[in-house]
This record gives C-alpha cells, sequence and structure tokens, in this order.
C-alpha cells in the first residue's frame, strides 16, 4: 500500500478513515446489539413462548390427556385440543404479538413508553370500524374479510386524527397525546353501545367481548387471517427498525442522519392500523398489553428497535396466552374475558409509569 | 448518486442566500465559503439569523434565493442519505427519548453509510471507537445517555457525528454546557481533525472569544445581513462588534495565546 502522496484540499473522498485495524474492539463489547446477541436472546425468548403455549393448551377448566388427545382422533381429549384450546392459544399468540409490535412502534413514533394503540383511542377505533361491517355486512351478506379491512380503516383514521389533534405548534405534546386518547377512547366505546341498541350485533360475539377483549371460540381462518396481515405489518415495521432509532433523537436529528420523516410517519401509521385492525375484529380491545410487554422488554433488553420489535412479538405472544390462560381458570367453570386480567395488572402498571415519566420530566 | 467525485473548488459555498419563515425575512443575501479543513465562525447577537443559516447549509431548509454548493454540487442535487454521508449536523438540543448506550448513539452516526438494514460490521464498530476514544468516551461506552452530564452528552453527539466521517460539519453552539478545559480540548481536537481529515467545520458561536482564538475565517451576522466576513483580524474590530451588539467593546489580545480577546468596555 503506498501512502497518497497529498490530500487535494477538497477532496474527504480520500480522507484517511479514522478506524485503523489495531483497535481493539472489545471494550465495546454488550453496549451495543450484536447479531450474536440478538439470535441468542430471540432464540431464548421463542423458547419461552413455546413453553407457554404448550401449558396453555394442556391446561383449562376441563383436564385432558395429552397423549390421548394426540393418539386417538375419536377421543374427546382430541376434539377440546384441537377445537378449541389450540386455535384459542394460537389466537392468544397471534393477537398478543401484533399489540406489543404495534406498542413499540407507536411508542417510537411518539417518542414516549405511554403510547400504546389502546391507550391512544386506537383499537376502540378498530372496534367500531369492525363491529359496523359486522351488523351491516351481516345485514348486507358481505364477506367476511370486510371485517378486519374495516377495522383498519376506522383505526387508521382514529390515528391520524389523535396523532393531528395532540400536536401542539407542531410539537407533539405527551399530556394531550394521552387526554385525547382517553377521549377518542370514550367516543369509540359511545359509538359502539349506540350500534348495539340500534341492531342486534352479529350473533357469535358479544358487545362484552368487543369492550373488554376476549379470545373466545376463534376458527383456524381467523388465526390465519390476523397472522398473515401481523406478519405482514410487522415486516413493514421491522424493515424501519433502525430509522425508529434514529427518530428517538428527535425528528431534525433523524433527518440529519438520512430519515425521511414523512415517509416513515406515514408507514407506521398504515402498519399499526393494519395490525391493530385485524387483532381488535378478532378479539375486541385488549388493553395494555402493547405497553407492558415492549416497556418490560426496554429496560431488560436496551432501546435498539431492531431487538425490541421481534422481542415484543415473542414476548406479547407469551404474556397474553399466560392472561388468557388465567381468565379461562381463575373463575373456573365460568370464564373471564381476557382483557379484563391484562386490564387489571395494566391499570396500575400505567400509573406506574405516568408518574415515573413525571419525576423524568422534572428531573429533565 | 455516488458521494464523490473530489473537487478542488471549497468544500462549501452558500451564495446571496435570503430564506425566513412565512412572511417574516430571516436572513438577506448572506454568502460564504469554508474550505476543507478550515473552521467558520458564525457570530451575531440572539436572532440574527445563525440557526437559520445553519438549516440552509445543512440543507434542511430551502432558501428563498441564493444557493448552496456542497463539494461543488448543488447541495438539492444530493439524495437524503447520501448527504448525510458527506455533512453531519450537531443540534443544540440534543438527546434521546429512550436508553441508548453512548456507543449506540456514536453507531447511529453510521447509519447513512448502512442503509436500514444491515447491521454495523468491524470497521463501523472500529470507527465508533475511534470517534468514542477522541472524545474521552471509551470509559461512558456502555452507558445510558440520560446517565450523562450535558457536556458529556454534547461530546457524545459531536462523537456521533464523526462517526459519520462527514466532510463537512455544522455545529450550533458546540461550546455550551461546556466547561472551559473541554471546550480547549474539543477545539484541538477539531483542529487535528481538520488537519487530518480535511474536514470543514462551521460553527455558531455565543462566545466571541472562542470563536476569535480557534476561527479561520469568521461571518458576522445581525438582522439577516453579514456585517462583517473574513479572518478574525479583518471582522472582530471594535467598530463591527458595536454596531452588531450594541454595546462598547475593547478588542486587545490575550496575552497567552496572542488571539483577540473581546472585552466588553462598559464601565
Amino acid at each position: 500500500m503506498t501512502a497518497p502522496s497529498r490530500i487535494p484540499a477538497g477532496s474527504p473522498a480520500t480522507a484517511p478513515s479514522l478506524a485503523t485495524p489495531e483497535h481493539d474492539l472489545s471494550a465495546l463489547d454488550g453496549a451495543y446489539l450484536s447479531p450474536a446477541r440478538m439470535a441468542a436472546v430471540l432464540g431464548v425468548m421463542a423458547a419461552l413462548l413455546v413453553l407457554t403455549a404448550i401449558v396453555a393448551v394442556a391446561y383449562g377448566t376441563v383436564r385432558i390427556d395429552l397423549y390421548r388427545a394426540l393418539t386417538q382422533p375419536a377421543s374427546s381429549d382430541h376434539a377440546i385440543l384441537f377445537s378449541a384450546r389450540l386455535p384459542r392459544v394460537l389466537m392468544g399468540v397471534v393477537v398478543g404479538a401484533v399489540l406489543a409490535a404495534v406498542g413499540a412502534a407507536l411508542q417510537a413514533l411518539v417518542r414516549n413508553p405511554l403510547a400504546e394503540g389502546g391507550i391512544l383511542g386506537i383499537s376502540g377505533g378498530g372496534a367500531f370500524g369492525a363491529i359496523l361491517a359486522l351488523t351491516l355486512g351481516y345485514r348486507l351478506g358481505g364477506p367476511v374479510s370486510m371485517v378486519p379491512l374495516c377495522a383498519f380503516a376506522m383505526a387508521l383514521l382514529s390515528t391520524l386524527a389523535v396523532y393531528r389533534l395532540a400536536q401542539v405548534n407542531g410539537r407533539l405534546e405527551p399530556f394531550s397525546l394521552l387526554l385525547i386518547g382517553v377521549i377518542f377512547n370514550a367516543f369509540w366505546g359511545a359509538l359502539i353501545l349506540l350500534v348495539n341498541a340500534l341492531v342486534d350485533l352479529y350473533h357469535a360475539h358479544s358487545i362484552i367481548a368487543w369492550l373488554m377483549g376476549s379470545l373466545e371460540a376463534p376458527t383456524y381462518y381467523e388465526v390465519a387471517l390476523v397472522a398473515a396481515m401481523g406478519l405482514g405489518g410487522f415486516a413493514v415495521l421491522f424493515l424501519r427498525a433502525r430509522d425508529m432509532n434514529l427518530l428517538s433523537l428527535g425528528d431534525d436529528a433523524a433527518a440529519d442522519l438520512g430519515v425521511n420523516i414523512e415517509v416513515l410517519r406515514r408507514t407506521i401509521f398504515i402498519a399499526t392500523s393494519l395490525m391493530i385492525g385485524a387483532a381488535v375484529s378478532v378479539s375486541g380491545i385488549i388493553g395494555f398489553v402493547g405497553l407492558i410487554v415492549p416497556h418490560i422488554l426496554r429496560l431488560a433488553l436496551g432501546a435498539d428497535h431492531r431487538l425490541l420489535l421481534p422481542a415484543s412479538v415473542l414476548g406479547g405472544g407469551a404474556l397474553l396466552v399466560a392472561a388468557d390462560l388465567i381468565a379461562r381458570i381463575v373463575i373456573a367453570p365460568a370464564e373471564l374475558p381476557v382483557g379484563v386480567i391484562t386490564a387489571l395488572c395494566g391499570g396500575p402498571f400505567f400509573i406506574y409509569l405516568l408518574r415515573r415519566e413525571e419525576r423524568r420530566s422534572l428531573v429533565i | 448518486m455516488n458521494d464523490g467525485p473530489a473537487s478542488t473548488g471549497p468544500a462549501l459555498k452558500a451564495r446571496d442566500l435570503s430564506a425566513g419563515y412565512g412572511q417574516r425575512q430571516v436572513l438577506n443575501g448572506v454568502s460564504l465559503e469554508v474550505d476543507a479543513g478550515e473552521l467558520l465562525a458564525i457570530l451575531g447577537p440572539n436572532g440574527a439569523g445563525k440557526s437559520t443559516l445553519l438549516s440552509l447549509l445543512g440543507g434542511s431548509m430551502r432558501p428563498w434565493r441564493g444557493s448552496v454548493e456542497l463539494l461543488g454540487r448543488p447541495i438539492e442535487d444530493f439524495e437524503r442519505r447520501a448527504l448525510a454521508r458527506v455533512l453531519a449536523s450537531v443540534r443544540q438540543e440534543s438527546g434521546a427519548a429512550f436508553p441508548f448506550t453512548v456507543l449506540e448513539v456514536v453507531l447511529m452516526g453510521r447509519a447513512p453509510h448502512l442503509g436500514p438494514i444491515r447491521f454495523e460490521g468491524t470497521r463501523d464498530l472500529a470507527i465508533a471507537r475511534a470517534a468514542l476514544e477522541r472524545f474521552g468516551l471509551l470509559s461512558l461506552a456502555g452507558r445510558y445517555i440520560q446517565e450523562l452530564s450535558g457536556g458529556e452528552r454534547r461530546r457524545v453527539f459531536l462523537a456521533r457525528a464523526l462517526a459519520q466521517e462527514p466532510a463537512v460539519a455544522l455545529l450550533d453552539e458546540p461550546t455550551a454546557f461546556l466547561d472551559l478545559k473541554h471546550v480547549s480540548e474539543i477545539f484541538a481536537l477539531l483542529k487535528q481533525l481538520r488537519a487530518e481529515r480535511r474536514m470543514a467545520v462551521i460553527a455558531t458561536f455565543h462566545d466571541l472569544n472562542v470563536a476569535a482564538q480557534y476561527a479561520d475565517r469568521i461571518l458576522l451576522l445581525k438582522d439577516g445581513v453579514a456585517v462583517g466576513w473574513g479572518a478574525p483580524e479583518e471582522v472582530l474590530t471594535a467598530d463591527n462588534l458595536r454596531r452588531v451588539y450594541e454595546t462598547e467593546v475593547y478588542v486587545g489580545r490575550n496575552p497567552a495565546t496572542g488571539a483577540l480577546a473581546v472585552l466588553s468596555a462598559v464601565r
């Protein structure tokens, strides 16, 4: 290698790199996200998710013999396992995964750990859209896939409205964001009750299931539909994970690093609305999963969205399946909607987070 | 579009810039240029248009009139990410909404080189490590950015800009929140980087003496108009400063460094 004889003025392309090969990089270990650490964490979490799902399939109000269920297709154990528990657990995995990933993305969007689809009123919009499609579509004989599409449209509308209204002088104010979210929640709840009063709701879903969130009696078709929409939305979000990292430095700083802020925002709006629409159209409003999961994982794993997003998918699935198992057995033989469990645990958690954020903003 | 080719003109050149917000004009006919390796200081009282000028030079705002050329090409010809590979900005307000480590923030400076998907490779890590070391942050690499003092955080964001390996760095008030020791350390370092990497630096300052000591050229702004442009000795005259700051000043020499020293002459 020959050294450059002279560096001409204004030619930074030939400027020497800061990096020299003899640098010892071991001082950096653990301070950043390496692919090896990402694989290890996601592997452990995937194993945890599978374990949770197996436990949730095996236990319930009725005792079943897993061995008999798997080997004797004619047994009642087989019927309970494959027509009741398995689709329900799978739906729990899919919906929990969707809610947690959406929570992580919305938190990145508004740069605040208090954001979540349920709290911001987006799930409420989606639920209203789903109910509209169910009642009208049922009467008009429209296709079933109309339901998540209508939920998506109303969730998107709700997201855009909340986002625009919460801006004060071009800045997103966390507390006006939360207030607007609360108002939207109440508004969509009232509209749902109004529709319910005017039209008999589609018989498979009770109004409580919509408002509280429930995983009761899904079909495999519904599971597949939500999984497909959720996966599509997640793929879009995951490709933007590094941009979400940059966004947490602020709009200007992210733009300085090459991020097209408007396109990034629009992408997050559409992907999260699609995902929430899909989840809500089968399970109603299940709150707080999208709040708790990303928050705990961020504390445990760091803030890098390249890990946080997939980890939220796995953690959200495990958490909702576990919560649903509790909902199924805690007042057996009766069942609670799983949204009751998540709200009972999530409400106090939210207040704790809010207090912490208040203290922190006072310190800074 | 590629990032080259190397040209021999100034690293950054602005001609006749006028700009404003809505109906309100903030800058009127400002021109400047900075060569590779130079430090240009933009001075002026609050509201003189310093930040607006930086936004124009960084391409994040479009002028009403005039043009900005970066490495001999119009700045609007650069695609966003390509621009971030040759031009780095450090804003006044810098922090992160979530608990990123110091190293993670510095590695974000590699993002324009990596695109949306690729993980940081050993070369990126080596660059980040060098940037941390230069700014005395290596021992803080694993600390969360929120745990740092204002001055430390400032150095982290300077290190992030350095990790971009830019041809031109735009620094908005780089000395704010820094104590004297760190101010001189950072400028010694910037001088080294300018010599080594031929990096051009454009910075706004509140402190006239810091600018007088370290800048190669000075642009003095008042009400959006350039009052002075040139070497510190030509621009920082008692006459110019009285006009711009509307107060009596004394301009002498710092006996220790020989640099210009500006003091208030109000009794």
